[in-house]
Parts: C-alpha cells; structure tokens; sequence
C-alpha cells in the first residue's frame, strides 16, 4: 500500500498542489440474518479502493477509485486536481487548514475474540437459538435477528507529512418481533431500537446481549402491545426515557447542532443547519444543570472510537455542554480555523470513495447520580418511555418528534399499564432545560447508531452515544 | 461504462469457477460525479469509479451470498470460496425459489453518452451562474449537480445474460435569505433536459416570497402540494406498504384493503420500469422482466410489487422489483419496493390551483418524514424551504415551518385536485425516480411549530 500512497502524494507535490490526501481503505463486512427460522442472509462482502482529495487555488477536489494500480493511483490523483481546479470556477473565502497535521503510528480497536476467525456455525446457531425464543411466545408475524461484523483496515497520508494505519472491529445484532393482530401493528427490539446494538468490540459483545435469554421476552411484549392501552393523547407531563432513547436524543438533538459545517451553512441543501450558532459558545443555557455532554473518540465500545479522524487528528474528547452550558462544537481543520480554533478530529467518511465530513464521534450524556429505581419512585405521575421507533427533526434541530416502541404509565411513584404507540414532542433548549434527573453509571451504557446519513452523495456513519435513562418534565405526549 | 462485454467475461469467469453447483452474478458499476455548493460558492466536488460484484451460489437448498469489488482472478476465486463456504453453514431454505431460467427484455435506451462523462468544469460553469444568481439578490444558495453513470449486469448458471447502462443527472438547489428559503429540483438520465438555471430561478422566487414569514396556529388546513411535496407522499407509501414482503409481514396499509376504495378515485398510481418518461430499466436485480404494476386505481387498492422470493410465498409470479442481492442496514428489513412510481396528473395548472383556492397551505415540500405507525402510513415530518398561506386565489403570506402528523392514506383519500404538470425526481438511494404532479388535499394535519 505504501507505494501507492507514496505515488499519489509525490504526484500532488509534482503539481504544487496547496495540500493534498490519500486514504486507502480496506473494509470486510459479515452480515448473517436469520428471519421467521430461515437465513435470509449470510453475506460476507468485502470493498477495497482509495480516494484522493486536493486543495488546488484555493478549492477542494476529490476523486476515487477501486482499481489498485500506480497507473490508475495517477489518474485520479491527476482527476481530483482538475476537479479542484473545476471548484475554482465558484470560488469562497480562503481556506485555512490551521496548523499542520503530521500525525504517525498504528491503531487497533482491542478486541478479545476475532468474530472472523469463528465459524459461520457458531454465529449461526447463535440467531437460531434467538428465533426459536421468539417462536416460543406464540403467533408473532416476523422475528428477525441479526449480527453484523466489521473489519476495516485504513491507511491515510497527507502531503504535510502523516501516514497512519489503523484496524477497526465493530460487532453489531440483536432481534427484533413484529406482532399483527385487529388492524394494529406493533415491535419490539433488543438490546437496541431496530433490532441492533453495534459497538467497536470484537465477538464477546455479542455474547454479552445474550439474544437467546433475551427472545421469548422481547416477543411477548410486542404480543401484549396488540392489546395494550394507547399512550394518552396531547398530555403534558412528565417523561422518563429509557437509556436507548435518550442516546437517540442526544444524537438528533445536540450531535447533529453541534456539527460546525452544519453551522457554517455547507450543510444547508441537505441536512440542514443548526440554531447553536458561534455566539452561543459559552454563552448559551442549552441544558439544565445536571447535563453534561462530551463528545469524545476514546471511549471503549463507542462507534466513534479510533485512533485518528480522516484528516489524521488525534482522538480526543471534547466538553459540548458542561452544567448546561454550551461549550464545544465537532471541528474539522478547515471549520476550526474559522472559528480561531483547532480540529479536534471528527472528520470521517463512510468509506474510501467518500470525502470526510464532520461526523459524531461518540457525543455522550454523561451519568448522573440516581438509581432508575428511585426515580421512578420519586415520580408522581409521568411515562416511561423506551426503545426508540420513530424519529424526526426539523432542519435547525429545534422542534423534534420521537416515538418508542413501548411505554409504562408512572402512578404514584410506580411502574403501571403497559402503553402502546408512545410519541412525544418538543423543542430542544426547552427540552433539555427541562432535565432534572440522570441515572447513575450503574445505569450508563455506550449505545451505537450505525445508520446516520449525510452528505451528498450519501454517507452512512457509524457514531457513538453513552447514555443512561433520564427524566423530563412538562413534556407533551401523545401526538398521533 | 462497463461495456457489455467485459460484463460477459467477467460473469462467465465467475460462474466457471462456480463448477456445477447453481449461481448467479450480478455486477454493479458506477462511474458517478456530484459538484456541492453552499454559500454561493463549491465546496465539494467528488468524482467515484466502482464496480461491485455479487454472488449467489445453491448447494442444494443452501445459498450463499459473498460480494467483492476486487475483479482479478484470486479475488473471485476468494469470493467463489467464501459463497461456497456461507451455502454450507446455511440451513436449508425450502421457500427459495432458485434463479431465473432464460428472459426476454423490452429495448430501453437510457445511455447518453455526455450525461455520462459531464465534466466538472461543465457542472461548475451551471453552478457558478446560479451562485451568481443569488448573490445578485442577496441570497445565499446551496445544492448539488451531479451526473454519471451505471451498469447493471446478471447473469446466472441457467444462461442468463441480462445487461443495462443508464446515465442519470440531477440538480437540486436550495436558496435562502436570512429568514427564508426555497427549493427546486430537476432530474434526467440526459443532463440536457435539466435548466439549471431555471431551477435556480423557480427557488430564487420562493425564496424571495417567503421572506418574513407568519406563524400559523397548527391544525388541520387545506392544502397544495408542489411535486417534490407529493413525492414524499409516494416514498412512505412506497417504502412501508407498496411491497410484497411487508404485506406478507402484514405491516403495509394495503392489507385488508385489497379492492376497497382506499384513496381518492382521481388517484392512480402504478410503477412501469418501462415509460421512458421516467428512468427505465428493463429488469431487476435477479433478472426478471419489469412488469407494469397498478398500485391503486381510481383510488382503489391494487397489488404490490414482489420480488421471486416473496412471490412465491405469496402464490404469484414476480414483478421485477428485486433489490441488490445485499443490501446494507436495515433497508434488508423492507424488501421489493417500486423503483419507477408514477402518479397520473390532472387536467389543471398549478397557477388555477392557486388562484382556485379560497384558503390553503402552499407546501413546497416535506422533510424528515419518519412512519409513527405503518397499517395506515402515519407519517410525522417537518415542512420545509417554502410555504406559504394562499387566500382568495392569491399567495396571501409566507409561514414559518411546521410539523405535521399525518395518514398519508387519509392524505391520498381527500385530493381535491390534480395538476397537469408532473416533474421527473430522482430517488437519492439509486437509478430510480418517481414522476409526480402537484395535488390539493382537502385537509392535512399540521401538530406543532417551530422556532
């Protein structure tokens, strides 16, 4: 690989190009899903190329290719130069990229076992066992499980004098029961809303979610859902969300506001912007007291664990809310240098034919101080709401709507009826003021969301949430 | 382009080293390009060469499934081997129904040859005219041009050859001043039928309309759709109920509704991968022929698409609507969806739309619309880039955005009107559109606003 690397980055130095990169990537993916007692899927696929990027007169210019070869490595190095040199022809501001990046090493995600290196029989049996659990609770219309591995092997230089090369494990699965009955359709999940956890680790996470023990539970909920009282419609009161919607919270409602590019407007056509604009930074009350976020890339488990972002920046963790204040935002080089600041390493892509964008690492709540149990006890009226099964947020992340699959009515300081179609709605300053509970560590748990789109083309990125249940006062419910 | 045959010799290298047991190799090519813009100026420019190739392989009642886009000889004899080596640790599948013998396709000439090598020096010319454009009047636009090319080959142990190239441009632009936006789209498979600066001009105006916009209490309003808002509309109905396996999952809203008059009786709706005013293609990911499918007629609920697996679990024969053989995420969960949807237009402009109403929200479009429940396609989402309150036949004010919850089957069950223009949009997901008009609905369910 490093002949290549080594070609495609004296090349660009041949053209006097202002700066130039070349990442080199290598990903093996294994998907295995087991539906309604049949494989639907055992896939192992894997994508190999490389792309270039270039900073010619002032413009970007990317260009990608599957074909290894010195010959073809020219051609696109050439490609994105003239590319870049197309951009030109609608110039802006002068890019800044701050100061150099020269980062060196190796990284790899620790892992205990290599899930490729087990049979395909082990996994197997694994999503049997989970199917036949589900089929233990009766008439369930479609029972899936399923378990993803990952292996992506990564190098990356630039033309200020980087090269790294870094390995990452991810394992992801979990199960899913979809239950029919009267003109009504209901779903439950586990460990994770969509029927999958997936976390930087090796084969021991899988065994950890014990989707077997977990089957015949999972299923039987969604049966009791048929049945269940609907959730109270247009209510406000009090919402105490479960650790897996919360982490889905965090991802849409301060993740994605967060993203400095989104506030700079080069999101805008697509995903859209972000109402934290650069004169809240330290002057905005974005939570109540009691919330703390952190976005960070060293967290053990977190999808957004690694050992440099796709710029070589170091991992590194950043405060973004701290006593409710908001403090820190995700940077790539070129939006840090906007901002008078330095990258702190959040620019990823989705593969080697993707440019990097500013991508969540691993943007966490962190834990509070109370057992779920006393939180509970110490509501008087409220729902309990988990496992997330709808979500939507408008292009300023400001008004958000959220719906989970399953919900509990809180009565004097217990859990009650089990509630079927749970939604609930509100604007996310307001939202997050409004917090004024957070489970202990005891409870904190590093969630992953493995299908987060943006960019044009479209990238899906791997990020990370720690989160454990909290709760919110004055929250509407209800909306369907 | 991967020419038809270095498709051939490819495949039948594959099948070759596949010995006697069954398989079937599908090739995905792309050679695709996209200019993003924002802040009146290119940010990003990206171009990507890939050819992927999958392969099924049968041991009896075993199938594997491996994918690579390594091409030489030791990479497809490791993808043979890691095929093989998945079809032994499967179980049994009794439902599967094999692969296609031989088929025949209608002709579908999609390939033009400057669509597909656009240059970027080209898109950025159309690019900096619109940046220009807005800068003109103060505003700030932002979107993407992108343009390329892909092909599609299957081929399977049975003799199957089936081979399609297809090239695709889109330009989509959205244009803001500091308290409003609008947005216009355009998409072809020749970027010669796109006008960019047309397009421009269509957001630049809404744009422009919607500055200073009113808060409106939320409720229920009459409403006009644009076509990129009625698109929408066909995505979620699509992607939760149109296909066979969420019927047979029974979470579509089309079970127990079957010949019932479930929409409007002006609704029609039906997927022909054949009009070659949409973005054809002759066969799906296994080989089989498109076949026309009427999805609902005069408002009555008609059938869905099927792919040969969930055809056969459902009695009846495919429709040509299978997806790539793997599909990544939780899209593997859907199954066959209409890949070239079309809804009939009307008879009425949009202009006599407008200026027919006494009092309605004027839509531009929709955005992150996610399904709160699917037997009746409820649907939350976010309106966006333009809206505006007509009354007395006249755009009366712009509105700030606002969040709605809404059947999308109650939607399609009160159009009042059908406009006669329809508009060409291009998924995002792939070489598949839909071709929509603009609608007015008697009523549609607004829960919330925004700040």
């Amino acid at each position: 690989m490093k002949d290549l690397i080594d070609h495609a980055l004296n090349y660009a130095h041949l053209k006097q190009v202002q700066y130039a990169d070349i990442r080199l990537v290598h990903n093996h993916t294994e998907t295995i899903v087991v539906k309604n007692g049949v494989v639907e899927t055992l896939n192992n696929a894997e994508s190999l190329g490389f792309g270039v990027r270039a900073l010619v007169s002032g413009a970007w210019g990317f260009a990608s290719s599957s074909l290894l070869t010195l010959k073809e490595v020219e051609r696109i190095t050439s490609l994105a130069i003239d590319i870049a040199r197309a951009s030109s022809r609608a110039p802006g501001a002068k890019i800044d990229l701050g100061p150099p990046v020269t980062s060196q090493g190796e990284y790899r995600t620790p892992i205990e076992v290599d899930p490729f290196s087990l049979s395909q029989e082990t996994k197997l049996d694994e999503l049997l066992a989970a199917d036949e659990g589900m089929s233990r609770a009766g008439s369930i219309s479609a029972r899936r499980s399923n378990l993803t591995f990952i292996r992506e092997d990564k190098w990356f230089a630039n033309t200020e004098g980087a090269y790294t090369e870094q390995t990452i494990y991810e394992t992801g699965g979990g199960i899913m029961a979809i239950a029919v009955g009267d003109g009504e359709v209901q779903s439950r999940s586990y460990p994770a809303s969509f029927g999958r956890q997936q976390v930087t680790a090796g084969w021991e996470a899988a065994r950890t979610w014990d989707l077997p023990g977990n089957a015949e539970r999972i299923a039987s909920e969604a049966q009791a859902l048929l049945t269940a009282d609907p959730c109270p419609r247009d209510l406000t009161t009090t919402v105490i969300l479960g650790g897996d919607q919360v982490a889905l919270q965090v991802h849409e409602s301060c993740g994605h506001p967060i993203e400095l590019d989104r506030v700079y407007g080069t999101e805008a056509a697509y995903a859209g912007t972000s109402f934290l604009t650069p004169e809240k930074l330290d002057a905005f009350q974005y939570g109540s007291e009691v919330v703390n976020i952190t976005a960070e890339s060293l967290r053990p488990l977190g999808l957004g664990t690694f050992g440099w972002d796709d710029e070589g920046v170091p991992a590194q963790s950043t405060p973004i809310v701290r006593d409710g204040m908001f403090v820190g935002y995700l940077m790539s080089r070129e939006t840090a240098s906007q901002l008078g600041k330095s990258s702190n390493g959040c620019m990823r892509a989705s593969g080697w034919n993707r440019i990097p964008l500013i991508r969540m690492t691993n943007v966490s709540l962190e834990a509070g101080t109370w057992d779920l149990e006393d939180m509970i006890t110490d509501t008087d009226q409220g729902i309990f709401m988990d496992t997330n099964r709808s979500w939507s947020i408008d292009d300023k992340r400001y008004n958000f709507q959220f719906g989970t699959e399953i919900a509990y009515e809180i009565k004097n300081g217990k859990l009650g009826r089990m509630l079927r179609n749970p939604t609930y709605t509100g604007i996310t300053p307001q939202f997050w003021n409004s917090c004024d509970a957070i489970a202990s560590l005891q409870h904190w748990q590093m969630y992953g969301t493995p299908n987060c789109g943006k960019g044009q083309p479209g990238q899906i990125a791997h990020t990370g949430h720690g989160a454990a249940p909290a709760r919110f006062r004055d929250i509407k419910v209800g909306v369907i | 382009m991967l020419e038809q045959d270095q498709a051939r010799r490819l495949s039948q290298a594959i099948l070759a080293r596949c010995g006697n047991d069954p398989a079937e190799v599908v090739i995905i090519h792309k050679d695709h390009a996209l200019t993003r813009f924002a802040n009146n100026t290119i940010h990003q420019n990206v171009n990507e060469v890939d050819t992927t190739v999958y392969l099924r392989l049968l041991q009896g009642q075993r199938r594997g499934l491996a994918a690579t886009n390594r091409l030489d000889a030791a990479a497809q004899e490791e993808l043979v081997d890691r095929a093989t080596s998945n079809a032994a640790a499967s179980p049994e599948d009794a439902g599967f129904p094999g692969f296609i013998e031989t088929a025949s396709y209608l002709p579908a000439d999609t390939y033009d040859q400057e669509t597909a090598h656009y240059s970027p020096h080209a898109r950025a010319d159309h690019v900096a005219i619109l940046c220009r454009m807005a800068g003109e009047k103060d505003l700030n636009a932002a979107g993407a041009f992108s343009s390329g090319a892909s092909t599609l080959c299957v081929s399977n142990s049975h003799g199957l050859f089936a081979w399609h190239a297809i090239s695709e441009a889109d330009f989509q632009t959205v244009v803001m001043s500091d308290d409003s936006s609008g947005r216009a789209q355009a998409s072809s498979w020749k970027v010669v039928d796109l006008n960019p600066e047309s397009i421009g001009r269509e957001a630049i105006r809404k744009a422009e309309l919607g500055r200073d916009p009113r808060q409106v209490d939320p409720g229920s309003y009459p409403v006009i759709l644009d076509p990129y808002a009625t698109e929408d509309l066909l995505d979620m109905l699509n992607l939760y109920g149109m296909g066979g396996q969420a019927v047979l999952d029974g979470r579509s809203w089309m079970n127990d509704r079957f010949g019932e008059q479930a929409m409007s009786p002006g609704v029609n709706i039906w997927d022909d991968g054949h009009d070659p005013s949409g973005m054809p293609m002759p066969f799906d990911m296994e080989g089989v022929p498109k076949q026309r499918v009427d999805i609902v007629t005069r408002g009555v609920v008609g059938s869905p698409v099927h792919d040969r697996t969930t055809a056969a679990k459902a009695g009846t024969h495919s429709t040509g609507h299978t997806l790539p053989p793997y599909f990544p995420s939780f899209m593997q969960a859907i199954g066959p969806v209409g890949l070239n949807l079309f809804m009939q237009p009307g008879d009425i402009g949009l202009d006599e739309i407008i200026s027919s109403s006494k009092k309605a929200l004027y839509v531009t479009r929709f955005w992150y619309t996610r399904l709160v429940h699917p037997r009746d396609c409820i649907v939350t989402g976010m309106t966006r880039d333009g809206v505006y309150m007509v009354e007395g036949g006249e755009i009366a004010y712009p509105v700030k955005n606002l969040r709605f919850t809404q059947s999308y089957l109650d939607a399609l069950s009160n159009v009042e009107v059908i406009a006669k223009n329809t508009r060409l949009l291009k998924s995002e997901y792939g070489s598949h559109a839909k071709r929509v008009p603009a609608l007015k609905l008697a009523g549609f369910n607004f829960t919330g606003v925004t700040v």
